[in-house]
C-alpha cells in the first residue's frame, strides 16, 4: 500500500514516446512497402528501426539518470516491476497463440484431413489416400518432401545452453544482492556467451534444415509451425541477448545496487521467460 | 424531467414514419418471425426459437416492470426518501438460482435438437456442393450429375452500380439451374469450396453450413413439402456475395427420377453436364 | 469519509504549451482528454461510414456504391468503431478518472501512458489510408477471415501492421492501468473499497493483456500465409481456414467484453449517485464481473456454429455461453435493487444509465437466443446478429460512455453542461437508436443476410425504417458535440461535489480538477 506522503515521481513532458510512435509508423510503412515489392521499403523499414534504437537510448537513458539522481521511490520501483511482469505475460499470450495453432493442427486439423472424427467426408471426397501423421506438410505435400528435425544433437545442446544460462543469471543476481561485483560481472558475461552460443547453433540448425532436410518455412503446416515458433523464440532470445549485453556494460560502469536493480531484474525475468518458452518448444515442437 | 421536450422526438418519428409510408412500395411484407418451415427439423428449430423468445419476453416483463415501478414510485420529486440497505444474501441467491434453472430448462431441448441436427447417418441421397466466387456447383455422385448454378442474368445485371433494375418478386433470388431433390427423403449435403469460405443456406429448410476450401462439411435436410425454396450465400465471400442465390426445387420422387433420367440419358443437354476437369474456373488466390 | 489535502505547490499547470504540450505530456488528464477527443473524431468517421452503409441499404438495387466499396465500408466501420471510438473512449475515461478515484497523483507509468495514446493516430492514419490504395481497404469483414482477407490488395500489410500497433497501444495502456490500480491506491483504499469503475477496468485490463497478443499472433499468421508461404490456414498444406476463426474469436469474444465491462463500471457509479443510495451487492458485482471475464475465455466458438465442429464442441460452447447470462443477470438485478427504495432523480447521466439497463438487456436476450446452436444455424450471419451486437454496443457500450461523459464532464471542465440540450440528446438518441436497430431483428428473422449491399424486395420496408433511424441517431449526436463545445467554453460553475452527495474521491477535488491532484495522498 502506498505511503501517506506521496513522493511518487511524475516526470514532466518527454519527447521519447512521440519519437517511438513516429518510428513505429515509419517501420510499419516501410514493412508494407517492402512486402508490396517497393525498392524503398527496406530503407524506410531500417529508418524506422534506427529511430526506435535512438528512442531506446534516449528513453532508457533518461530513466537511468533519474534513477541515479534518486528520484525513484520504492513505489516507483514496484510500478516498473509490475509493468515488466505484465509485459512478459502479454508475450506469453503471444506465444500461446502460436502454440494454440500447433496444438489445433496436430490434434484436430491434420487428423480430420486424414478422415478421423468429423473428417470422413473430407478425406474420402477431397483427399483420398491422405494419411494423417505428424509431422506433415499436408495432403498436397506443400513444399515438397522433407525430413523432420530431430530433437537430439543441436536442439538438445541448445536446451542445455539455455537452461545453463538461466542458472548463471540467477547466480549473477545473487551476487548482485550480496555485493559481489566480480561474480556479478562474470556470470552476466557467461549468460551473454551462452545466449549468443544458443543463437549461433540455432542459425546452424536452420541452415541444416534448409539445405539438408528441405525443411522450410513453406513446408506445409509442419514447417510453418516449426519456423514461426522457433523463429519468434529466436527473435526474443536476440532481444534478450542485446538487453543482457547492455546490462553487462552497465554493470561494468558500476550501475545497480543490492537494493535497487530493476533494470537487471527485468532482464533476468525476460531471460527466464525465453527459457521457459524454449522448454515448451523443445517438448512440443521437437520431442513429441 | 421536462415532458414537453420529450414530445420533440416523437414528432420527428411521426414525420419519418409518414415519409416512409409514402416511399414504401405496395405489397409490403412486414414479416416478423422465422419463415414457416418445410421440414420437421425446421419446425423443431422454429419452436425452440419461440420458446427462447417467450422466456426472454417474460423475463423482460419482470425486469422492466420492476424498473418502471421503481422509477415511478421512488422519485425524488415525489418526496421519496432513500433507504440505506446495500445487500441481501437471500435476494442474491434467488436471482442467481432462478436464471440457472431457466437456462438448464432451455439447454435440454436445445441439446436434443442439436443432436438430431447433427445426425447425418442413413441419408437417401448425397449431394456434393462446391462454392465458387460467385456461383454454386451441385454434384450428385450417385447419379453422375454435375452442374453449375448461377444467378440469372437479369438479376446479375443488378450487381452494377446504378443499374436501376425493374425489381421483381424474386429479384436476387433466381438462378438459372436450381438444385433438385425428392420430397420426403433425407438429403445429405457435403459442402466445400473452391476459393474462399461460402455458406449454403435455405431459410425455409432451416439448413445452413459453411463451405470451407479444403474440407468437407456435412449436414442434411428433409423437405416434407414440394415446391421451390430460395436462399442465398450466407458467408461474406467478396464482391459478389449478395449475388449468389440458392434455389432448391423439391419434387415428387417420380418427377425427380424423371429429372435425373433427363440429365443422364443421352442425348443430354450438352452444356448441362460439366466434367470435373473444367470445374475449376474462377479459382481465386486461395486455390494456389 | 475522506479528507482533501490539495497540494498547490510549485507546478500547477502544464510546462510546455501548444502542440508540444500535447505531444510530450505525461499528465493523465491531458492524455485522457487526448483519448476522448480522438475517440469522438473516430466515432464521427465510423458513423459516417455507417451512414454510407445505411444509405445504400435504404432500398433494393445498387444506387450509391459499388459492392466492393460497400464491403470496405462494413469492414472499416467496425474496425474504426471498435478500435478507434469505443476502446479509446474507455481508456480516456480510465485516464481521467482512475487516478482521481483511487487518490493517485497520476498514472503509474506516465511516459508509457503518453506512448499508448500517440500510437493511435499513426495507426489510424495507416488504416484509413488503405481506402485510397490500389485494391482498396480491407473488405473481408472486421473478422478478417481467410482466405477472403488474403485477397485484399496492396493494403493488406498496412492493415496487419496497423492492427499490430493498435494492439501494442492497448497492451501498454492495460499494463499502465493494472499497475496504477494495484500500486497507486491511496492509503486505506483496499481492493474491496475501490469504486466499481476501477474494478471493472482492472478486469478489463486483464482481458486486454490476455486477448490482444493472441490477435497479434493470428494476423501475423495471415501475413506469413500471404507473403512467406506458410500454410496455417491452407488445408492443402495441413492447415485449416477455420483455425483462424478459432484464434480470432479466442481474442474476439473477450474483446466484446472489453467493450462492455467498463460501461458496466460507469453505470455502477451513476445509478447509486442519482438513486441516492449505496450500490446494492458490491461484492457480488465484483464477483460477477470476474466470472464474466473468466467465462469469456471459454465461449469463443459460439461465433462458429456453422463452420462444422464436433457435436461435443457445439454442446460445450452452447452451454458455457448460456451461463454468461447468470453473472450478467446478477449485475442487472443489483442495479434494480439499487434503484429500489431510492430517491431517484433524472439528470442526463441517469437517463442514459436507465436506457442502458433496458436496452443492453434486450441485446443480452438476443445474445442468449444466438447461443442456442440449432436456432443460431438460422440466425447466424443475418441481421438478427447485427441487431444483437448493436444493441449491446450502441445503446449498451456507447450509452455507457455517454453517461460517463455527462457524469464527469463538470469535474473536467468546471462547468455544468446544458441540461436541456442533454435531455434532447437523450430522448432523440434513445428513440432513434431503437428505430435504427429494432427492425433489424425482423430483417434477420425474415432471413436477410448481413454484409450485403443489395437485397431482395421483401426486406425493403424495415430497411427503410432502419435507415431513417440511422440518420436520426447520427444527427442527434451532433447535439452531443454541440453540448460538449458549449460546456468546455462556459456554463454555470460546477461545485466540487457537482451532484447531490456523490460518493468517491473524485468529488473531493475542486471542479475543474487542477492539473495535478493528490500530490499528497488522501486517507480513505
Ligand atoms: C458489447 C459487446 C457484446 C456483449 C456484451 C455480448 C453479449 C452476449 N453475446 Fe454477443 N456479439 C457481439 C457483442 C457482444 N455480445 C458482437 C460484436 C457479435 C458479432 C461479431 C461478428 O460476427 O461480427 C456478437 C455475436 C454473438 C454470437 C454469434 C452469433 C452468430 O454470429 O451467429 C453469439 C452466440 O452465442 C452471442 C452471444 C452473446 C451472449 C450469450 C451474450 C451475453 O453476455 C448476454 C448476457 C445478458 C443477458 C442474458 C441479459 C441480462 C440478464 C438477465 C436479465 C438475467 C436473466 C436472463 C436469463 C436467464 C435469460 N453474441
Ligand atoms: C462500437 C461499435 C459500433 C458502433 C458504435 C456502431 C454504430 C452503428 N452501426 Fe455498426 N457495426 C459494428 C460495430 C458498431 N457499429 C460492427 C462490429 C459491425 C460488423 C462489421 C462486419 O460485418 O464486419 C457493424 C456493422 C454494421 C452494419 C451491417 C453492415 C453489413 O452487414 O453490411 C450496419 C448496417 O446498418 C451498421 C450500422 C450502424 C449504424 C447506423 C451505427 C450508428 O450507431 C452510428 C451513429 C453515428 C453517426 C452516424 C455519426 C454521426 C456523425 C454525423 C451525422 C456527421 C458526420 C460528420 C462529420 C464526419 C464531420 N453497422
Ligand atoms: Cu458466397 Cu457469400
Ligand atoms: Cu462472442
Amino acid at each position: 500500500m502506498a505511503n501517506t506522503k506521496t513522493d511518487y515521481y511524475v516526470p514532466h513532458g518527454s519527447p521519447w514516446p512521440a519519437v517511438a510512435s513516429a518510428s513505429m509508423f515509419v517501420m510499419a510503412l516501410g514493412g508494407a512497402l517492402w512486402l508490396n515489392g517497393s525498392d524503398a521499403g527496406r530503407a524506410v523499414l531500417f529508418l524506422g528501426l534506427a529511430g526506435l534504437i535512438v528512442m531506446m537510448f534516449g528513453w532508457l537513458g533518461t530513466v537511468i539518470r533519474e534513477n541515479i539522481a534518486g528520484l525513484y521511490s520504492g513505489q516507483v520501483d514496484r510500478s516498473f516491476r509490475q509493468g515488466m511482469a505484465w509485459f512478459i505475460f502479454s508475450e506469453v499470450m503471444f506465444f500461446f497463440g502460436f502454440f494454440g495453432a500447433l496444438f489445433y493442427a496436430r490434434t484436430l486439423a491434420v487428423p480430420w484431413l486424414g478422415g478421423e472424427g468429423i473428417g470422413t467426408g473430407t478425406n474420402s471426397v477431397l483427399w483420398p489416400g491422405f494419411e494423417a501423421d505428424w509431422p506433415t506438410n499436408g495432403p498436397e505435400a506443400v513444399g515438397g518432401s522433407f525430413e523432420p528435425m530431430g530433437w537430439g544433437g543441436l536442439p538438445l545442446l541448445n536446451t542445455a545452453l539455455l537452461l545453463a544460462s538461466s542458472v548463471t543469471i540467477t547466480i549473477a543476481h545473487h551476487a548482485l544482492k550480496n555485493s559481489n561485483r566480480l561474480r556479478l560481472n562474470l556470470f552476466t558475461l557467461a549468460t551473454v556467451v551462452l545466449g549468443v552460443a544458443f543463437l549461433y547453433f540455432q542459425v546452424v540448425e536452420y541452415v541444416h534444415a534448409y539445405q539438408d532436410l528441405n525443411l522450410r518455412l513453406s513446408t506445409g503446416i509442419y514447417g510453418s509451425t516449426f519456423f514461426m515458433l522457433t523463429g519468434f523464440h529466436g527473435a526474443h532470445v536476440t532481444l534478450g541477448a542485446i538487453m543482457l549485453i547492455v546490462t553487462w556494460l552497465r554493470i561494468a560502469r558500476g550501475h545497480f545496487t543490492p537494493n535497487e536493480h530493476f533494470g537487471f531484474q527485468a532482464v533476468a525475468w525476460y531471460w527466464h521467460f525465453v527459457d521457459v518458452v524454449w522448454v515448451c518448444l523443445f517438448i512440443f515442437v521437437y520431442v513429441l | 424531467m421536462n415532458r414537453s421536450k420529450a414530445h420533440g422526438g416523437w414528432a420527428i418519428l411521426a414525420l419519418a414514419a409518414g415519409a416512409l409510408a409514402a416511399a414504401a412500395p405496395a405489397g409490403a411484407d412486414w414479416a416478423l418471425d422465422f419463415p414457416a418451415s418445410a421440414s420437421d427439423l425446421g419446425n423443431k428449430i422454429r419452436g425452440l426459437h419461440h420458446t427462447a423468445l417467450i422466456i426472454c419476453v417474460v423475463i423482460g416483463i419482470v425486469v422492466f416492470g420492476a424498473l418502471g415501478y421503481s422509477l415511478v414510485k421512488f422519485r425524488k420529486s415525489q418526496g421519496a426518501q432513500a433507504a440505506k440497505f446495500s445487500h441481501s444474501t437471500k435476494a442474491e441467491i434467488i436471482w442467481t438460482v432462478i436464471p440457472v434453472l431457466i437456462l438448464i430448462g432451455l439447454a435440454i431441448p436445445s441439446a436434443r435438437v442439436l443432436i438430431e441436427m447433427e445426425d447425418t447417418q442413413s441419408a437417401d441421397l448425397r449431394i456434393v456442393i462446391t462454392g465458387y466466387q460467385w456461383k454454386w456447383r451441385y454434384e450428385y455422385p450417385d447419379h453422375g450429375i454435375s452442374f453449375f448454378s448461377n444467378i440469372t442474368e437479369e438479376s446479375q445485371a443488378a450487381a452494377v452500380l446504378g443499374a436501376g433494375l425493374e425489381l421483381h418478386e424474386h429479384y436476387l433470388r433466381d438462378v438459372d439451374r436450381p438444385m433438385v431433390v425428392p420430397v420426403g427423403r433425407k438429403v445429405k449435403l457435403q459442402l466445400t469450396s473452391n476459393d474462399v469460405i461460402h455458406a449454403w443456406w435455405i431459410p425455409e429448410l432451416y439448413v445452413k453450413r459453411d463451405a470451407v476450401p479444403g474440407t468437407i462439411n456435412e449436414t442434411w435436410f428433409q423437405a416434407e413439402k414440394t415446391g421451390v425454396y430460395r436462399g442465398q450465400c450466407a458467408e461474406l465471400c467478396g464482391r459478389g456475395h449478395a449475388f449468389m442465390p440458392i434455389v432448391v426445387e423439391v419434387l415428387e420422387q417420380e418427377e425427380f427420377d424423371a429429372w435425373v433420367a433427363g440429365l443422364t440419358e443421352p442425348p443430354a443437354e450438352p452444356e448441362a453436364i460439366i466434367s470435373n476437369a473444367s470445374a475449376d474456373a474462377g479459382s481465386g488466390l486461395a486455390g494456389r | 469519509m475522506s479528507e482533501t489535502t490539495q497540494a498547490r505547490e510549485h507546478h500547477d499547470g502544464p510546462h510546455a504549451t501548444g502542440i508540444r504540450r500535447w505531444l510530450t505530456t505525461t499528465n493523465h488528464k491531458d492524455i485522457g482528454t487526448l483519448y476522448l477527443v480522438f475517440s469522438l473524431v473516430m466515432f464521427l468517421v465510423g458513423g459516417t461510414m455507417a451512414l454510407i452503409i445505411r444509405s445504400e441499404l435504404f432500398q433494393p438495387g445498387l444506387q450509391l456504391v459499388d459492392p466492393h466499396f460497400f464491403n470496405q465500408m462494413t469492414t472499416m466501420h467496425a474496425l474504426v468503431m471498435i478500435f478507434g471510438a469505443l476502446m479509446p473512449a474507455f481508456v480516456g475515461l480510465a485516464n481521467w478518472q482512475i487516478p482521481l478515484m483511487v487518490g493517485a497523483p497520476d498514472m503509474a507509468l506516465p511516459r508509457m501512458n503518453n506512448w499508448s495514446f500517440w500510437i493511435l493516430p499513426p495507426a489510424f492514419l495507416l488504416l484509413l489510408a488503405t481506402l485510397f490504395m490500389p485494391g482498396g481497404a480491407p473488405a473481408g469483414g472486421w473478422t478478417l477471415y481467410p482466405p477472403l482477407i488474403l485477397q485484399t490488395g496492396d493494403a493488406f500489410p498496412l492493415v496487419v501492421f496497423s492492427l499490430h500497433l493498435l494492439g501494442a497501444s492497448s497492451i501498454l495502456g492495460a499494463i499502465n492501468i493494472i499497475v496504477t490500480i494495484t500500486n497507486m491506491r491511496a492509503p486505506g483504499m483496499g481492493f474491496m473499497k475501490m469504486p466499481l469503475f476501477v474494478w471493472t477496468w482492472l478486469i478489463t485490463a486483464y482481458l486486454l493483456i490476455g486477448a490482444m497478443p493472441v490477435l497479434a499472433g493470428a494476423i501475423t499468421m495471415l501475413l506469413t500465409d500471404r507473403y512467406f508461404g506458410t500454410s496455417f490456414f491452407l488445408a492443402a498444406g495441413g492447415g485449416d481456414p477455420v483455425m483462424f476463426q478459432h484464434i480470432f474469436w479466442f481474442f474476439g469474444h473477450p474483446e466484446v467484453y472489453i467493450l462492455i465491462l467498463p460501461a458496466f463500471g460507469i453505470i455502477s457509479q451513476v445509478i447509486p449517485t442519482f438513486a441516492r443510495k449505496p450500490l446494492f451487492g458490491y461484492t457480488s458485482m465484483v464477483v460477477a464481473t470476474s466470472a464474466i471475464a473468466f467465462l469469456s475465455y471459454i465461449v469463443w466458438a459460439h461465433h462458429m456454429f456453422t463452420t462444422g465442429m464436433p457435436q461435443a464442441g457445439m454442446l460445450f460452447f452452447m452451454i458455457s455461453t448460456m451461463f454468461i447470462a447468470v453473472p450478467t443477470g446478477v449485475k442487472i438485478f443489483n442495479w434494480l435493487a439499487t434503484l429500489w427504495r431510492g430517491s431517484i432523480s433524472f439528470e442526463t447521466p441517469m437517463l442514459f444509465a436507465i436506457a442502458f439497463v433496458v436496452l443492453f438487456t434486450i441485446g443480452g436476450f438476443s445474445g442468449l437466443m444466438l447461443a442456442l446452436v440449432p436456432a443460431d444455424i438460422e440466425y447466424h450471419d443475418t441481421y438478427f446478429v447485427v441487431a444483437h451486437f448493436h444493441y449491446v454496443l450502441v445503446p449498451g457500450a456507447i450509452f455507457g460512455v455517454i453517461a460517463g461523459v455527462y457524469y464527469w464532464l463538470p469535474k473536467w471542465t468546471g462547468h455544468m453542461y446544458d441540461e436541456t440540450l442533454g435531455k434532447w440528446h437523450f430522448w432523440l438518441s434513445t428513440i432513434f437508436v431503437n428505430v435504427l436497430f429494432f427492425p433489424q431483428h425482423f430483417l434477420g428473422l425474415a432471413s436477410m443476410p448481413r454484409r450485403i449491399p443489395d437485397y431482395s424486395v421483401q426486406f425493403t420496408e424495415f430497411n427503410m425504417i432502419s435507415t431513417i433511424g440511422a440518420f436520426g441517431f447520427g444527427l442527434s449526436q451532433l447535439l452531443f458535440v454541440w453540448m460538449l463545445i458549449k460546456c468546455v467554453k462556459g456554463g454555470s460553475r460546477a461545485s466540487a461535489e457537482v451532484w447531490d452527495q456523490p460518493q468517491g474521491l473524485e468529488w473531493t477535488v475542486p471542479s475543474p480538477a487542477p492539473y495535478h491532484t493528490f500530490e499528497t495522498a488522501p486517507r480513505v
